[in-house]
């Protein structure tokens, strides 16, 4: 069973690989977006840690609500109203419950994806962060590694794509050839499930 | 570049602005910045925002007969929520306030998310999109034309109204009308560079240039070689002028990016007049400057909006903002 220790840790994680992957994730936002992705996201998650530390939330919906409200505060552009909407969403199916099951995360998981699909309006192959999460929900009640591959093998897979959301869209067949810096930073969060839960 | 460290940026120009502009109060911990004289009774407040970066838009036109409050991002990224609950509350007399929307992702999510806080709160809010920009063709499998130049015809014309005292959904449905008789069409000559990153966002070299540019160091739709300022103006024109086909005198706005000299921009405007006469559009007012900018890009976009009797007669009410200051 997952607890609120195990949601901390979680954020933290991919708090500390999104500071490692920053300037990548950056470089991959130069020549489809605005080189500012890794930046961004940097903020948001720094603010996200300070928060869990000072208000210590005790439960796993507690810390992802928390986590959610933070992104959306902090990290504004587009990233910050649907990662905040996602860990939000997420932490809200997850209700009081003091611990939950990898099964329900999974299931709980969908509902924030199932957020983020209808506030940014992006579907599977737009190439946008949606094509990451999707497929790494599907096998995340299997386990967290079978995900954490799902999500890679997914973001690697929008680099043919033709960008149909976000700022990317305005390049039409020029985005084509680049992976999506959303689907990137969506593989960090789920491979933070794995060395969140030391397997 | 002329700054001290990347992350402080934003924050810096936010305390030079309030230096230099006493009549305005700038938040530099919030990020946002009002008119001081808010909330004015019984006024519409008119609240924008966006990504730094394109200075003056948006800080630089707030004031009386423009916006009463404006919110600024990161470089290149939408402000938050909060921010743009707290300018609602600043400016909100009772009369309502509009919140001004360039059509990008983030600014249309954060600024949604702020309206449903804003009206929990009991602050009446509506909002118009901006959305001018002719270069995004097939609208379906994009994210829709971006905001740009006609953010400027909408700030400086609802903001007249609101100051008249018209009501908020009759501010909105001139923001609207100015919105929708507004078209625009950008090109570069070099890319800019943002503080974060140091370098230019992409590869143009010189001798080419990128037709159909937004204002975020995005390249365009189609590169070309190098053009005079006489064939830029062909393709800018043709490009609004096909889309918006004006029956009404237009209100020009021959903006440049941040980085082209005004010679420039005056030699450019003089081509887009040329072209504009050929075509038979008579032109009733004409703007050219830095307004709208992208950094340190060189290039400039072409706005054109359509105005009836109505439209002209706010464009030449009283304004007194940092950016744009007329009659008053």
């Amino acid at each position: 069973m997952l607890d609120a220790d195990f949601f901390r840790r979680w954020m933290t994680v991919t708090a500390a690989s999104v500071n490692r992957e920053a300037e990548r994730l950056t470089a991959l936002d130069s020549p489809i977006g605005d080189a500012d992705h890794g930046t961004n996201l940097q903020r948001g998650f720094t603010a996200v840690t300070a928060a869990l530390e000072k208000e210590a939330p005790d439960t796993p919906g507690g810390v992802l609500t928390l986590a959610g409200r933070q992104l959306i505060s902090t990290v504004g552009g587009a990233s910050g109203p649907l990662y905040g909407t996602l860990l939000r969403r997420t932490g809200k199916a997850l209700g009081d419950a003091a611990e939950v099951s990898a099964e329900q995360l999974a299931e709980a998981l969908r509902a924030g994806v199932d957020a983020v699909m209808t506030l940014g309006g992006a579907a599977p192959g737009d190439k946008t962060m949606i094509d990451a999460l999707v497929p790494a929900v599907d096998v995340l009640g299997d386990s967290f590694a079978a995900a954490r591959t799902a999500a890679e093998e997914g973001a690697v897979a929008t680099t043919p794509l033709l960008a149909r959301k976000g700022r990317a869209s305005y390049l039409g067949e020029r985005s084509i050839g680049h992976q999506d810096p959303g689907a990137t930073s969506a593989a960090l969060l789920v491979a933070g499930l794995v060395e969140a839960s030391g397997e | 570049m002329l700054i001290n460290v990347p992350e402080t940026v934003v924050a810096d120009a936010l305390r030079g602005l309030a230096a230099a502009h006493p009549e305005l109060t700038v938040d530099v911990e919030n990020r946002v910045i009002v008119r001081r004289d808010a909330p004015v009774a019984g006024k519409v407040g008119l609240v924008s925002g966006g990504g730094s970066g394109h200075e003056p838009l948006h800080g630089g036109f707030v004031g009386p007969g423009m916006l009463s409050a404006a919110c600024p991002g990161e470089v290149f990224t939408s402000p938050v929520p909060d921010q743009m609950l707290r300018a609602a509350a600043a400016v909100n007399s009772g009369a309502g306030v509009l919140f001004i929307v360039k059509n990008y992702t983030g600014d249309v999510l954060n600024f949604d998310m702020a309206a449903e806080l804003a009206e929990d709160e009991g602050i009446q809010v509506a909002k118009v999109l901006v959305n001018d920009d002719v270069a995004v063709t097939d609208s379906l499998f994009t994210a829709g034309r971006r905001g740009t130049g006609a953010t400027l015809f909408v700030e400086k014309i609802a903001g007249a109204a609101a100051d008249e005292g018209q009501p908020l959904e009759r501010v909105e449905a001139i923001a609207r009308q100015v919105n929708e008789n507004s078209r625009s069409f950008g090109v570069a000559l070099s890319a800019c560079s943002t503080p974060a990153k140091g370098s230019p966002t992409f590869d143009l070299p010189s001798g080419e240039l990128e037709l159909g540019i937004g204002i975020h160091g995005e390249p365009g739709r189609e590169r070309r070689a190098m053009m005079t300022s006489g064939e830029i103006a062909e393709v800018a024109v043709e490009a609004v002028v096909e889309d918006l086909q004006p029956r009404n005198p237009v209100l020009v706005l021959v903006n440049g990016m941040g980085a082209t000299p005004l010679l420039e921009l005056y030699g450019f405007n003089a081509e887009v007049h040329r072209v504009l006469e050929a075509r038979g559009v008579p032109v009733a007012r004409v703007l050219v400057g830095n307004y709208v900018t992208s950094l340190d890009m060189a290039g400039a976009s072409l706005t054109l909006c359509q105005a009836d009797e109505e439209l002209l007669r706010l464009w030449d009410a009283p304004v007194k903002t940092p950016g744009l200051r007329w009659g008053m």
